[in-house]
């Protein structure tokens, strides 16, 4: 224990003497967990929505309303046959109103279907077809309307009335999302990077100036690890100050900007966004491992000892 | 060789050995040097064929010109040189064997006061002293206690708070004896530990060694002092151009004066008027 306390000591000396660097890489930590903070839970919430655009993704068969149970029954069995079909859901009109009268419920709006003239209902039925692979969705529509005589696209059968393919919405969503994350990830990974390096510069600053003094070190019989530690524990500090700063931050800008925010832009207070505790558990844990290994890589290399 | 000289002398007299010599038949030397030389890179044979024996309790001197090898032979014994030829013993195990990771055991078992001091600048003269202690873990109240213990000794008592750069070079001299000491290694080599002093503070720096020698210590000694070597009358090793040229135990040797007796001889005959500090 008073170990330890001596070794924070000595890392805090350190810091002391030379500040500059240190600031540098307190600065570069706090700026880096502070995107961090910021691209995890926006990360965390373009992942919730792909995820659920990816469940809607499907063909939509729409059905006119004068077929009849056998038609249907017969076209449910021909689509199960066709290739790269998992599952095929059978939406009657009166389904479809149900799940549109649940959606305005779960959306707090006014039940508008009780306003249809004559209670007719004017959802038509439909075949729900999930492809057991995304990019089967194609060749599933091409054997649902196969190109007829004159070259246009005939349903296979006569009770079809349209084939929606939801995947040109959801595709564009997906790429969108998908590049927007990638462009996210690499610019925190370039960040981390940079910290690494900054804080491995501050550690070599550090060893640079006490060259001596480590050689001196070693003479009166400072074992590795008993003059390695200081500077571990300097990097530390660096890390731990710039990812509270960033963390602090963080905080009042969740006040000050993104919870005024929450109850019109749905984007940000998602429930996939993780909890701010969690997160700035994570963001600490990220700043004291990125100090550390930036420092212990230094120490491999600049510190023969 | 001196160990025959000083024990036969001891059983002539029908007296009692000092503890710390009774051990000295079953171990081994504390210091073997075996044939050693040292060239450094470039060509610079600064040992050759250098063969001594150093027992455990002894006081000795090592002397000679500048330039003769002496720095270099205290380097060997800390490894903080390695020797081109030859085995350096410590305690009977040749320290060339010691696994890197053992080298700070070596060296926290053997005080040493640097030519150039090699003290840390940033800490102050306390801290000096007790980052030898914190390197071998010892506790605070083990510090607290010890370090102005070590200060008292060398006179640096009310210096405490300085740092190094605001000491003279004689204080700065003697900060380094106290951090060599204070964990009261087995074996203290001093090099040039009174080079910068004047005689008072010489004899001064001279009667804590030998009080440290006292205590089981066994103290090596390098010095241009002659005057100091002379009226000491402790073992002499004299090298010359990295050859032992000289070893003997001069004069009247006796294990048995008192650490006072012993100043008040060497001031006596030094010269020196009154107590240094
Ligand atoms: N690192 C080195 N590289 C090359 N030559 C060296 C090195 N260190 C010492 N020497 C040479 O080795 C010889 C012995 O040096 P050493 O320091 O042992 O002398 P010394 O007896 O301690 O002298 P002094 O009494 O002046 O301290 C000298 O001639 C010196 O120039
Ligand atoms: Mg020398």
């Amino acid at each position: 224990m008073s170990r330890v306390l001596f070794f924070i000591g000595e890392g805090l000396r350190a810091l002391r003497r030379s500040a500059a660097p240190g600031v540098a890489s307190i600065v570069t930590v706090a700026v880096t967990v502070l995107l961090l903070g910021v691209l995890i839970p926006v990360l965390q919430t373009t992942g919730g929505k792909t995820d659920e655009v990816r469940d809607q993704v499907g063909l939509n068969t729409f059905l006119y309303d004068d077929a009849t149970p056998e038609e249907i029954a017969a076209l449910e069995t021909e689509i199960q046959g066709i290739a790269h079909v998992e599952s095929v859901e059978f939406i009657s009109k009166a389904r479809a109103l149900e799940i549109l009268r649940d959606r305005l419920e779960a959306e707090d709006k006014a039940d508008l279907t009780e306003q249809l003239p004559g209670a007719r209902n004017p959802l038509p039925a439909s075949f729900k077809i999930k492809p057991d692979n995304l990019d089967n969705l194609e060749s599933i529509r091409s054997a649902l309307t196969p190109p007829g005589a004159a070259g246009t696209p005939e349903p296979i059968s006569p009770i079809i009335e349209e084939v929606v393919d939801s995947r040109d919405e959801a595709s564009s969503i997906r790429t969108v999302t998908g590049a927007v994350k990638w462009f996210l990830i690499v610019i925190a990974a370039l960040l981390v990077i940079a910290s690494l390096l900054l804080v491995g510069n501050t550690i070599r600053l550090s060893i640079y100036a006490r060259r001596r003094e480590v050689e001196v070190m070693q003479l009166v019989g400072a074992t590795n690890w008993f003059i390695r530690w200081p500077f571990m524990v300097e990097g530390l500090i660096c890390g731990f100050i710039g990812g509270a700063i960033a963390v602090a931050i963080l905080f009042l800008g969740k006040e000050a900007v993104v919870d005024p925010l929450a109850d019109s832009v749905n984007l940000i207070s998602g429930e996939e966004t993780i909890a701010f505790a969690k997160l700035v558990l994570v963001l600490l844990g990220v700043a004291m491992a990125v100090s550390a290994i930036g420092s212990g890589i230094t120490l491999r290399r600049f510190l023969r000892v | 060789m001196a160990r025959h000289q000083t024990s036969a002398l001891l059983r002539e007299r029908g007296q009692r050995r000092p503890e710390h010599l009774t051990e000295r038949r079953a171990r081994p030397p504390i210091v073997e040097l075996r044939k050693v030389g040292k060239v450094y890179p470039g060509g610079h044979v600064a040992l050759e064929r250098v063969s001594l024996r150093v027992d455990r309790g002894e006081f000795v001197f090592l002397v000679g010109p500048t330039g003769c090898g002496k720095s270099t032979l205290i380097k060997l014994l800390i490894r903080e040189l390695e020797p081109t030829q030859g085995e350096v013993l410590i305690a009977g195990r040749d320290i060339a064997t010691l696994p890197d990771k053992r080298i700070p055991h070596l060296r926290r078992r053997i005080g040493t006061v640097f030519q150039d001091f090699k003290l840390l600048p940033s800490r102050t003269v306390y801290d000096n002293v007790a980052y030898a202690l914190q390197v071998i873990g010892a506790s605070r109240a083990e510090i607290r206690s010890k370090v102005p213990d070590a200060l008292r000794l060398v006179g640096l008592a009310d210096k405490t708070g300085n740092y190094p750069d605001q000491l003279s070079g004689g204080e700065q001299q003697r900060l380094s004896v106290a951090r060599a000491f204070v964990n009261h290694p087995p074996l203290l080599l001093a090099d040039e530990p009174t080079g910068n002093l004047d005689p008072a503070t010489s004899v001064g720096i001279m009667q804590t060694l030998y009080r440290i020698n006292k205590t089981g210590t066994t103290v090596v000694v390098v010095t241009h002092d002659r005057e100091m070597v002379d009226k000491m009358r402790r073992r002499v090793i004299a090298l010359e151009a990295g050859h032992v040229v000289r070893d003997q135990a001069a004069g009247r040797y006796t294990d048995e004066e008192s650490t006072r007796e012993f100043a008040a001889r060497l001031r006596d005959e030094m010269g020196v008027e009154d107590e240094a500090y």
